[in-house]
């Protein structure tokens, strides 16, 4: 239950952490918030050469909000998303969804960027991130590129991000004002990994659907929000998509749920998260 | 693969020569000698390890030693300082209300709640049942931790 022994860098800027990464990134982990890889280190899970710990570089913690984006961080901490008021205003799905990752204690330390780069398909802010169509900016020594949510999370816990790059920041647009929202999950005890949930976002007759632990990424129900587009939502209709959702999703079952199970509940999720959201649409946030 | 770290634990320094992979909650106990902070799971889950750092409740066994470098840690040993035999008003509480049996959690639980004292007078028991659920006791079945919350926050806003 101790790592094994790694070489250890902690750079100031992000210059010094590309110019790391040019030279280790494939022997090396970024630790940012810690609280899924240090739990892999220490059962030795992960065992890499080196870690790069981004901790120390100022230029990264921030939470901003520019000409309506949202721009987070690399090392904005969970909890500082969950405090921000203009956050919590503006974009009041992310702050649901900051609401259920773990608890207070990992949240004070956890990072969004973090979350994000671990693309656990079963982690809340990946799945409102794509609900969100968020965008990522990922930098290398050749330059910077930005990545949709659509293209960013390739399958489990894997991302389109390269051994010698940086997820520097995520950009998310102000939803239309007014949308409905909703993010709902079940799980056994408050802060377990839920075992089915959904994003949802309403405006303008526009749906859209992202499923939480139903595939290897977070998933966008694309077929349902077709099929409601413009649609009345009900009980009826949010079943019917609910429906829709996971007809072509086979979650993985465990000890803790089946399979079958789970894209039960997922359905369920989709269509509570889809009537929360007819509830709030068209409200101003409080 | 090691390298020389100062770390300000409940006002105190400690200058330490430790191998990088060294996590802070090992630091706590074997090199500064404060054993009042326990470890559990030593993977995020327990809450045992729980400390303040800057003021916030954290996992020290989530935590290298060398990055708490910079930053002030808290840990259970502080809680009375300067107070002497007496228990800090949420010890005490944990005491009269039953809220520990083998004590191995408590810890963890108190640098947890500790920071929400203040306001904790004006939650309802499913927000403290909420606040506490990154801790886990074996003992008790939470109910006498509630108590002991709900007393020490009373007891704190009434400023006895």
């Amino acid at each position: 239950m101790k790592p094994a022994p790694f070489e250890y860098r902690d750079p100031r800027t992000v210059d010094e952490v590309i110019d790391v990464l040019a030279e280790h990134g494939e022997d090396s982990k970024i630790l940012a918030g810690g609280q899924s890889l240090v739990p892999l280190l220490n059962f030795r899970l992960a065992q890499p050469a080196m870690l790069v710990d981004i901790n120390r570089v100022e230029e990264l913690s921030f939470l901003r909000c520019s000409a309506g984006v949202l721009t987070i961080g690399a090392t904005c901490r969970q909890a500082t998303l969950e405090q921000s008021i203009f956050a919590q205003a503006r974009w009041p799905l992310l702050g649901e969804a900051v609401d259920l990752v773990a608890h207070s204690q990992i949240r004070n330390r956890g990072t969004v960027g973090g979350s994000a780069a671990h693309a656990d398909p079963a982690a809340e802010l990946p799945v409102a991130l794509s609900c969100l169509d968020a965008r990522f900016n990922i930098r290398s020594a050749s330059g910077t590129r930005t990545v949709g949510a659509d293209e960013f999370f390739s399958t489990h816990l894997t991302t389109v991000i390269e051994p010698d790059e940086l997820l520097v920041s995520i950009e998310v647009d102000p939803p239309p004002a007014g949308a409905g929202y909703a993010f709902c999950e079940y799980s056994r005890r408050h802060g377990d990994f839920a075992l089915g949930g959904a994003a949802v976002q309403l405006a303008d007759g526009e749906v859209r659907i992202a499923l939480l632990g139903a595939s290897d990424t977070p998933l966008r129900a694309t077929e349902a929000e077709q099929a409601l587009a413009g649609q009345q939502i009900d009980a009826e209709t949010a079943a019917e998509a609910g429906e829709l959702a996971v007809r072509e999703v086979e979650p993985t079952g465990d000890i803790h749920g089946s399979g079958e199970y789970r894209r039960r509940l997922t359905a369920t999720m989709v269509k509570r998260a889809l009537l929360l959201a007819a509830d709030r649409d068209g409200r101003e946030a409080a | 693969m090691s390298r020389k770290v100062t770390l300000e634990i409940n006002g105190e320094r400690y200058e330490r020569e430790v191998e990088e992979r060294l996590l802070l909650s090992d630091f706590i106990r074997h090199e500064a000698g404060l054993t009042g902070t326990h470890v559990g799971c030593e993977h995020g889950v327990c809450g045992a390890c729980t400390v303040q750092l800057d003021g916030e409740p954290v996992r020290s066994c989530l935590l290298l030693a060398v990055q708490a470098e910079g930053h002030q840690l808290r840990t259970v040993e502080d809680l009375n300082a300067g107070m002497g035999e007496e228990l800090h008003p949420l010890q005490q509480a944990f005491h009269e209300s039953h809220g520990l049996q083998c004590g191995f959690c408590t810890p963890g639980f108190l640098m947890s709640i500790e920071p929400m004292l203040n306001t904790a007078a004006d939650l309802d028991e499913g927000e403290i049942r909420a606040a506490i659920s990154g801790n886990l006791c074996r003992c008790t079945g939470y109910q006498n931790i509630v108590s002991a919350i709900q007393l020490a926050a009373t007891r704190m806003q009434d400023g006895s």
